[in-house]
């Protein structure tokens, strides 16, 4: 049995940010990640990371306040508004420190962090490094890890890549540690911490189109799940208004903070026709321009009636080559198209995940001893849409506070956990891997995998209504059947790919089925949610949080109130 | 529907005596990538294949292999561009093979970790940035790119022959540090290179450069680390 006193499960900017906070209280603190963290999703995370720095000409009377007031008007008004609060007034300061450790931010004239526009907010205040700020961001953290690991006593921190979680141990409403599996020797082993944060990130490959890893499967929202801990919001699916046509990568939204355009089929900007983007245009939010740019596709105003045009060929070869470099190589590498030359194909595509496991401001969960933040967690900052920028930016800011959290509750409570528990999940565990490996049906885990995608593609996506979202739980329940009959081939312990997909799938599966039952359930349109059937926002009945519990009877929905008292809701436009 | 051959590398230590080549027939549609056809490979025809993968963006580093005679990303490199009815794909090399394209990397990550690749820096303004000139931070431009895929410690002909040669991603990172005006550091980070297994062990074959999926030129950083280093041996000399 393995011991840490506290256990950071997911090795992205979150999971990283939380161990060194951990690390900096003398906590001695793991790792653990299914894949080296330098892979993780984080990198992919282009335009920028949100902070009232003031740094740019039309910023410099931003202020936390204002960017609270544009991250609550753009969750349209779902967000928890003290979470809000927390995360802007945080903002500069984690921001700055990253800098200070390294991170290489692109400068303005004076030698500043430099800030483009982004969509939903008042002033330009997404701090950016070319389009490459996740990567550069995650590299920086992982860089400060190495640190750690030289600069402590080799124990105080430790790096288990390549471990894959399997479960959680809860007993008695604490948790005890995890269990996870070395890929390398495909065995089983307990680790006890007096503390877990889960910081797996989000569920995007329950949809086929998306800008997500392949490795951000909802797995990670699905373990703490089947414990009783509930998952928050999860309905609220964030659509990306740019990403390739034929593979969904995304394209950054700093494409249009730059000045690029989006255009139908008939060369026009057709924002402008829509009364909720007329005036933002181009740096609307996400929500609202991917609902417009889908009404023009379905209008017959696309190409090939499944994409729009993003045109970046008036800002010139030069800013597209200093700015938007890593957009010009995955269009050139991706879709044989040169940005400078040709505007790029694109469609919206399932981005990011809002809900997630539910926390409160702490990170803490109904757990004692088990936080979540980043992607995963759902605090709430993000409401019903996020704005682009800001989820980095929960990242730093919310991996910091798990990380005190949970440091602040091993130090002052010195819980002990229960070898007992860990060695009772140990024996339970084990007998699900091998009933995995002993599985032998008909069904094709891949395939089930492939169908899931679709249907919650086609029946779950940007315009969602009540007909078709109930075909797709029958389907996804359907799925969840003919998941009990799935072959694995391959029986070997080492590095077992087979069976960590079907694994993953569990996961899939079951995050499907609540966003799906939440969405259902809600007769409004807020944000990403967008009802056909109830097309306005209803405050009087739905200004509330969706919270899904697993039960032996199945997926349970209770809601519960979003905290107010800084700005009342209005309606939102742009 | 076009069809397309691949031969892939095959060997689990766990069962098998020696590695062999498997043949799989793949369907191919326009825009596909080699990462696309191994998971179909992995899904549809043999699931017991395994490799790594993540981003499929060309951004995360997991998937460089060897595919048709040259290292690469699998998931930028589009079939069509490959112009061949028979794909040829194996491990990256210089590192122990795990199970069939999953190699064991803890020699690349600890030459990586040994060059020290974090800023070292004096104290940094309380409240602020440290201000760097666009200048500055347009020197950093290229060498803080790289994805640490290992395509260019697989191609170098030095890491084959000296085991403990740091490697051209290593190196390349200790450029990134001694351009980065905010680093401090400078001296030290060149006597650590400077030995036996460092930036003298380059022989400038340009493999490094030549096979890395963004474009970047180690071996450039490595000769201007060369330069550097002997022109402060010569200052020390002089005094």
């Amino acid at each position: 049995m393995r011991y840490h006193q506290a256990v950071v499960v997911g090795g992205g900017l979150a999971g990283l940010r939380a161990a060194v906070a951990l690390n900096q209280r003398n906590i001695k603190v793991a790792v653990i990640s299914k894949v080296h963290p330098i892979r993780s999703h984080s990198n992919s995370a282009q335009g920028g990371i949100n902070a009232p720095l003031g740094n740019h000409p039309r910023g410099c009377v931003d202020s936390p306040e204002r960017h609270a007031f544009d991250t609550i008007k753009g969750s349209d008004y779902l967000a928890d508004q003290d979470a809000v609060m927390r995360l802007t007034k945080d903002a500069a300061k984690r921001i700055i420190e990253l800098e200070h450790w390294g991170c290489p931010f692109s400068r303005t004239i004076d030698g500043k962090i430099a800030q483009r526009p982004f969509g939903g907010a008042g002033f330009p205040r997404t701090c950016y490094a070319a389009d490459r700020t996740g990567k550069y961001i995650l590299h920086t953290l992982w860089e400060q890890i190495i640190k750690y690991i030289h600069s402590s006593e080799r124990e105080n921190m430790t790096v288990y890549d390549e471990w894959f979680v399997t479960s959680i141990v809860v007993k008695d409403g604490v948790c005890h540690g995890v269990i996870a599996m070395d890929l390398d020797t495909g065995e089983l082993e307990e680790f006890k911490a007096d503390a877990v944060i889960f910081a797996t990130g989000g569920s995007g490959r329950v949809y086929k189109n998306t800008t997500n890893s392949l490795i951000s499967t909802g797995l990670g929202v699905a373990i703490p799940f089947r414990e009783g801990i509930p998952l928050k919001d999860m309905e609220f699916i964030q659509f990306h208004p740019t990403t390739l046509y034929g593979n969904n990568i995304l394209m950054t939204e700093g494409c249009r903070g730059e000045g690029g355009y989006l255009l139908n089929n008939k060369g026009e900007r057709f924002l402008a026709n829509y009364d909720d983007s007329r005036k933002a245009m181009e740096v609307a939010p996400r929500d609202i321009i991917a609902r417009n740019m889908m009404r023009e596709i379905l209008a017959g105003r696309g190409f090939e009636d499944a994409y729009l045009h993003l045109d970046l060929r008036h800002l010139g070869a030069e800013k597209i080559n200093t700015r938007l470099p890593g957009i010009r190589e995955l269009a050139i590498n991706f879709v044989n198209v040169d940005p400078i030359d040709e505007p790029i194909p694109v469609q919206p595509g399932m981005h990011y995940t809002m809900g997630g496991i539910d926390t409160n401001i702490n990170c803490e969960t109904i757990v004692k001893g088990f936080y979540a933040a980043g992607e995963c967690a759902c605090v709430s900052v993000h409401g019903a849409n996020r704005l682009g920028g800001n989820s980095l930016l929960e990242t730093v800011v919310f991996g910091t506070i798990a990380g005190e959290s949970a440091a602040d509750y091993i130090l002052e409570e010195s819980p002990s956990s229960s070898e007992a528990a860990l060695k009772e999940k140990l024996g339970q565990q084990k007998i699900v891997l091998m009933n995995y490996l002993d599985h032998n049906g008909e069904e094709n885990h891949a395939k089930i995998k492939e169908e899931l995608g679709t249907v919650m593609k086609d029946k779950v996506g940007i315009f969602r209504k009540k007909e078709k979202m109930e075909e797709a739980l029958e389907e996804v329940r359907k799925l969840k059947e003919r998941y009990k009959d799935i072959k694995i081939i391959d029986k070997g312990k080492r590095m077992n790919f087979d069976l960590i997909w079907a694994m993953e799938l569990g996961g899939n599966l079951e995050v499907a089925e609540v966003i799906t039952m939440g969405a259902l359930k809600r007769e409004e349109s807020r944000g990403s949610h967008y009802r056909l059937d109830f097309p306005e926002r209803d405050d009087k009945n739905w200004l509330k949080h969706t919270v899904a519990f697993s039960t032996p009877e199945g997926v349970k929905l209770e809601y519960k109130d979003v905290t107010l008292g800084f700005y009342e809701p209005r309606e939102r436009k742009y | 529907m076009e069809k397309v051959i691949f031969k892939v590398f095959r060997f689990n230590p766990e069962r098998d005596k020696k590695p062999r080549f498997d043949k799989y027939e793949v369907p191919i549609r326009n825009g596909m990538t080699v990462l696309d056809a191994l998971y179909y490979i992995q899904g549809y025809l043999d699931g017991s294949l395994a490799f790594r993968s993540s981003c499929r963006e060309g951004v995360c580093g997991s998937c460089g292999m060897h595919i048709n005679g040259k290292y690469r990303l699998a998931c930028e490199t589009q079939i069509n561009r490959l112009k061949s009815k028979k794909i040829t794909i194996k491990p990256l090399g210089h590192l122990p093979v795990i199970k069939d394209l999953v190699v064991d990397m803890t020699d690349f990550w600890e030459k990586y970790s040994y060059i020290k690749p974090y800023l070292i820096a004096g104290a940094p303004p309380e409240e602020n940035e440290r201000i760097q000139t666009q200048d500055d931070r347009n020197k950093l431009d290229g060498l803080i790119d790289c994805i640490l895929c290992a395509c260019c410690y697989a191609a170098c002909t030095i890491t084959d022959t000296e085991k403990n040669y740091l490697g051209p991603a290593a190196l390349l990172k200790v450029d990134r540090f001694v351009e980065d005006s905010r680093d401090n550091n400078k001296k030290e980070r060149l006597l650590t290179v400077s030995g036996d297994s460092g930036i003298f062990r380059c022989h400038t074959l340009f493999n490094c450069q030549e096979v890395c999926p963004k474009n970047l030129d180690p071996t450039g950083a490595i000769a201007r680390l060369k330069r550097m280093a002997i022109s402060n041996t010569l200052c020390f000399w002089e005094k």
